[in-house]
């Protein structure tokens, strides 16, 4: 599979409200990522988080504000900006193989043309033996490893990740924390991506938002600069998870006000 | 050992009890009509019935097949249940789409189908009779219109089952109208839909004889009809058998069809 460039995402100002009856889901946010960057959204059930990357793929309208993808303003879905679920969503109808390209038959690729960059997904997240596999026998960590693959064949910009983890044991999710971050690398896209778990984010970000309060801000904007391979034991990834865990109790308990809507601040 | 000795007699029991208890109750059932016939053909006020009994029936066999009665009436039967079903599928499952998508369709159309739905399709035999040019058309008609509420609205009920995460992956990944319904709707409702198809075949299948009483010159309901008229009780008796068994075999194979073709796994 080819390098793949990624994307600069500029956010700004962008507010949204389900309806005119409900109240803000979230307000003003502002983001700016250079491409290849990692962002992982942090924050509390119902700060708005998901509502925001539904949004950034696509799939929800904003209220109000701006979203360009490489200065160019997201209009709808689009294979370029890929969105991986809370839970894999695979079609049980169709083998691993199938599940993997269906992106491309859409795209109108003939069998014979997906097969390689097909083949090639499967084998990065380390599923060749299971290609002709119906994706009922697989295990959970098994199936968000082929959605994983169902996104990557698409050699997405900008791939958003919405707690795609959380449903999985702790060697799996660990497992596919540090395989997503490194292809991500490897192959130069942007991960955009919400969580509830600092841990995660350590792991996998080059910068962390803290979104809190209702509507939902982001309160803080820090930089994870830690080399990879991070490991939990690592102390330097052992002290970033204190700050984080601090800004994340100051986010969460600190007032709201119309003074705080863009407020940010930086570490790290 | 000793366990591994249990759960093979276990997996011997649990696969020969149910063919076992097939044969059991078709023998069952075969006792009793033989009981039946004996009982009438032994006394003396029904012994004209006689030919109800199932040795009377079975050797009519050879020649209701030999003279092609059998075969005609399978033919004629047959190609209008075909083109009944044909139709009420490719009525049904359009219209079922519809009601799972549309809330305005469902909307519009809920009071009209649950009445029409509600009218025993005999009852709109003197009507076909009147539009339709031929009595196969008719009986068509007949049979499309008791078919077609199964399929739709199994269709329906498969479509609000299905996971709405699946279109908003497919949408994700650049699906068109098209792809969604051919690649994401057909198959999440495969199985709904040939449930559906499988109790509309059991709805034509029987109405199609009652619908074959008036009129037409073949078929398995006429070949009944005709054989009580001629007072022959032994044909008409070998040709209800030969209704239940095929209705039961074509039930069989919808049965089969849904257990090995839909990919929903057994819990």
């Amino acid at each position: 599979m080819a390098a793949l460039r990624g994307v600069n995402i500029s956010i700004k100002d962008l507010t949204h409200r389900y309806n005119p009856k409900c109240p803000l889901t979230f307000d003003k946010v502002n983001i700016e990522a250079e491409p290849g960057e990692s962002l992982i959204i942090i924050g509390r059930s119902g700060c708005g988080k998901s509502t925001l990357l539904h949004i950034v793929a696509g799939l929800l309208k904003t209220t109000s504000g701006t979203l360009h993808l490489n200065n160019e303003a997201v209009q709808g879905p689009s294979p370029r900006w890929v969105m991986m679920f809370q839970a894999p969503h695979l079609f049980p109808w169709m083998t691993v193989e199938r599940n993997v390209g269906v992106g491309l038959y859409f795209a109108g690729w003939s069998k014979a043309k997906a097969k390689e960059r097909v083949d090639e997904a499967i084998s990065l997240v380390g599923l060749e033996e299971y290609a002709l596999k119906n994706t009922q026998d697989l295990s959970g960590g098994q199936q968000q490893r082929v959605a994983l693959a169902r996104s990557l064949v698409m050699e997405p910009e900008l791939l958003l990740l919405d707690e795609p983890f959380s449903a999985l044991d702790a060697f799996t999710r660990t497992a596919l924390q540090k395989d997503v971050r490194s292809i991500a690398k490897k192959m130069g896209f942007n991960l955009l991506m919400v969580t509830h778990d600092i841990d995660e984010a350590v792991l996998m970000a080059d910068r962390a938002l803290i979104m809190a309060g209702s509507p939902g801000k982001i309160m803080h904007d820090i930089n994870i600069d830690i080399p990879d391979p991070r490991d939990r034991a690592d102390p330097e990834v052992q002290r970033m998870r204190k700050d984080l865990m601090q800004s994340f109790h100051e986010a969460s308990h600190a007032p709201m006000d119309s003074s705080s809507n863009t407020q940010m601040s930086s570490s790290g | 050992m000793s366990n591994d000795n249990s759960e093979h007699v276990g997996g011997i029991n649990s696969l020969g009890r149910p063919i076992f208890n097939w044969f059991a109750g078709l023998a069952i059932l075969f006792s009793l009509w033989w009981l039946g016939g004996f009982y009438l053909e032994s006394n003396p006020d029904t012994a004209n019935f006689a030919d109800f009994g199932p040795i009377p029936t079975f050797k009519a066999y050879p020649g209701l097949w030999s003279d092609g009665t059998i075969p005609s009436a399978m033919m004629s039967s047959g190609y209008r249940l075909a083109c009944a079903l044909s139709i009420a599928i490719s009525c049904g499952i359009p219209i079922g789409i519809l009601l799972g998508r549309s809330k305005v369709f469902k909307e519009l159309s809920n009071s009209p189908f649950q009445l029409l739905r509600m009218v025993s399709p005999l009852s709109w035999e003197p009507i076909a009779v009147i539009v339709f040019l031929s009595w196969d058309q008719a009986i068509i008609f007949l049979l499309s219109i008791a078919s077609v509420w199964p399929v739709a609205f199994a269709t329906a009920a498969g479509l609000a089952k299905v996971d709405p995460a699946w279109f908003r992956v497919s949408k994700n990944l650049g699906a068109s109208h098209w792809h969604t319904l051919t690649q994401i709707i057909l198959p999440a409702i495969a199985f709904d839909i040939m449930t559906g198809i499988r109790a509309a075949l059991g709805v034509a299948w029987i109405v199609l004889v009652p619908a074959e009483f008036l009129g037409v010159t073949s078929g398995l309901g006429f070949s009944i009809a005709d054989a009580r008229e001629t007072l022959s009780y032994d044909h008409l008796t070998a040709m209800v058998l030969v209704i239940g068994v095929i209705g039961y075999i074509l039930d069989s194979i919808c049965g089969f069809i849904i257990k090995n073709y839909c990919w929903h796994r057994a819990q």
